[in-house]
């Protein structure tokens, strides 16, 4: 019972973070109908730039927890003028292109950033400095860390607030509109450009958040970390339906839990043949069997427009 | 003084010359009608007219000004505003939520709940169903819906791309009946239609598009009892 309880935990803190950057991928979607497969690269540079800044700041005589944060403050408007200038660079010209063409181009931005990444920073893992309180809390035979606690906490926080900003504020609005039909959005006056450049830096900027969460959380950062785990939150984007913000998040969280506990029964279940470290496999068996059974995902399309 | 000057239009997509270099003017005030056979190139002038498509020669002069290197956004900021074919209702947004991004360009909050105030005494129907998804209304409350998201947005020349389209006939009647009231009110419309009679019993002047050119125009009165308009729009 309490393996269950810990993978559960776990599935949820980590499930969070997927949520946070399966909405930069739904939110892209829903808008251009393009996977922006960059997408993860900006949760990498994100880490990178947080860690960056972090190293850089420990000299100060600083409490840990602010130097975190003030990371995470540089790292947050970097990212969104990042993903600012690569939709303006290397989508935007292909607005009217083929579908395959920015689909591909979203490949070559993926590469050319890690590349990037990969001369600035090096090949080697970064590790993330021991600033963060390491207390944890036993509860039912499981443990949990303050830093899990906190990671799912700003999160569920900042999922909430993006909620609030879609459902409830003009610019939501707005951009539910121009995902819905462009074209008209023009004709109430909305600058459609623009909707989509906020749509990028919305998402870019949970990606930044996204990306200091899990270098915290496992300690580390690497150049090509973006990689694995961008697959696994657009398979989380899928799995809740694409285009949808309800289904990113809970894609996000089942994704998380199935995995947590996928990696904790796995090595009991097959008798020791296969260990936890095939967990990354269950995203995309996840993946596999969606495309097959519910292609729309779980909360894909209600409502449908009368002609 | 004309509100709408368009000289030698030509409007071509997909190698196919939709709009072959059309005349048209309209006046501050006028209900105009554009009538055609399907395919004639009606909607095409007036997409282009609204800066959804790119005129290939020509010009377009809206109050006086070149519409050349104008997006739609910047012209419905201007007061050309056009209700397009088949509605364009956000299905996923509220009544409300439609009607409000028809005030997009406005921030006056209280000018715009009054204009909201004034849709809703017109249309009595979207009120009740205020908090409805757009895309679970009938044909008809859509398109009194887009004609009232059309107004939110202060329209000083309306666009009609056929409101008639796809509506039973006591509905189409109270469309027109509002089409004509908005006019009384001074906004200026120009108006496509397949039903001819229809659109020109309601109009002042009429224009005939026939495979992208126009081969008449005149009074509306005149032009129903025109020999050729009656034989090939009236099926008389």
């Amino acid at each position: 019972m309490d393996i269950f309880l810990q993978q559960i935990i776990n599935g949820l803190v980590l499930g969070s973070i997927y949520a946070l950057v399966a909405l930069g991928y739904t939110m892209v979607y829903g808008i251009l109908g393009l996977i922006n497969f960059a997408h993860g690269e900006i949760v990498m540079i994100g880490a990178m730039i947080s860690l960056a800044a972090i190293q850089a700041m420990t000299g100060f005589a600083l409490p840990g927890p602010v130097i975190v944060l003030m990371g995470l403050l540089i790292a947050i408007p970097a990212c969104m003028l990042l993903g600012y200038g690569i939709e303006r660079i290397a989508y935007r010209p292909l607005r009217h292109a083929p579908r395959l063409a920015p689909l591909i181009t979203a490949i070559g931005v993926s590469i050319v950033l890690q590349n990037i990444a990969m001369i600035i920073w090096g090949r080697q893992y970064i590790a993330f400095p021991p600033l963060l309180p390491e207390d944890t809390y036993t509860i039912a035979g499981a443990s949990i860390t303050l830093l899990q606690i906190f990671i799912f906490f700003l999160a569920t926080v900042i999922m909430a607030g993006l909620i609030f900003l879609v459902q409830k504020t003009r610019l939501g609005r707005t951009i539910r509109a121009t995902a819905q039909n462009p074209e008209v959005a023009g004709l109430m006056g909305v600058n459609v450009n623009n909707v989509i450049s906020s749509t990028f830096i919305i998402g870019s900027a949970l990606a930044a958040m996204a990306g200091l969460m899990v270098s915290a959380y496992y300690g580390l950062a690497h150049y090509y970390m973006g990689f694995l785990l961008g697959l696994k939150a657009f398979s989380a984007a899928v799995l809740g339906g694409i285009g949808n913000l309800g289904g990113a998040m809970l894609g996000g969280l089942l994704l998380g839990v199935i995995e947590s506990l996928g990696a904790g029964y796995i090595g009991p279940l097959t008798g020791g043949v296969l260990g936890s470290h095939y967990q990354d496999v269950f995203a995309f068996f996840v993946l596999i069997l969606v495309l097959i059974f519910r292609p729309s995902g779980l909360l894909g399309e209600r409502v449908s427009e009368r002609p | 003084m004309s509100l709408l000057q368009v000289r030698d239009l030509k409007v071509s997509y997909g190698g196919i010359n939709a709009v072959k270099g059309i005349n048209l003017e309209i006046h501050k005030g006028e209900l105009v009608a554009l009538i055609g056979a399907n395919g004639a190139g009606k909607s095409t002038t007036l997409r282009a007219l609204a800066g959804l498509e790119h005129p290939s020669g020509g010009t377009i002069h809206y109050q006086g000004h070149s519409t050349a290197h104008q997006a739609t956004y910047q012209l419905v900021k201007r007061g050309l505003v056009m209700v397009p074919e088949g509605r364009g209702i956000f299905g996923r947004l509220t009544v409300e939520e439609n009607l409000h991004m028809g005030a997009y360009c406005h921030d006056d909050t209280s000018q715009i709940a009054s204009d909201m105030r004034q849709v809703y005494a017109r249309f009595p129907r979207l009120q009740e169903r205020s908090h409805q998804a757009g895309g679970t209304l009938s044909g008809g409350e859509q398109q009194m819906l887009a004609i009232g998201r059309a107004l939110m947005s202060r329209p000083q020349l309306l666009l009609l791309d056929e409101p008639s389209m796809g509506l039973a006939p006591l509905i189409v009647q109270k469309i027109f009946e509002t089409i004509r009231d908005i006019a009384a009110e001074g906004v200026t419309i120009l108006l496509v239609e397949q039903n001819a009679k229809l659109a020109l019993e309601n109009s002042h002047r009429g224009y005939v598009l026939e495979s992208g050119l126009i081969t008449l125009q005149d009074d509306a009165k005149a032009l129903l009892r025109n020999e050729k308009v009656r034989h090939a729009y009236l099926g008389e």
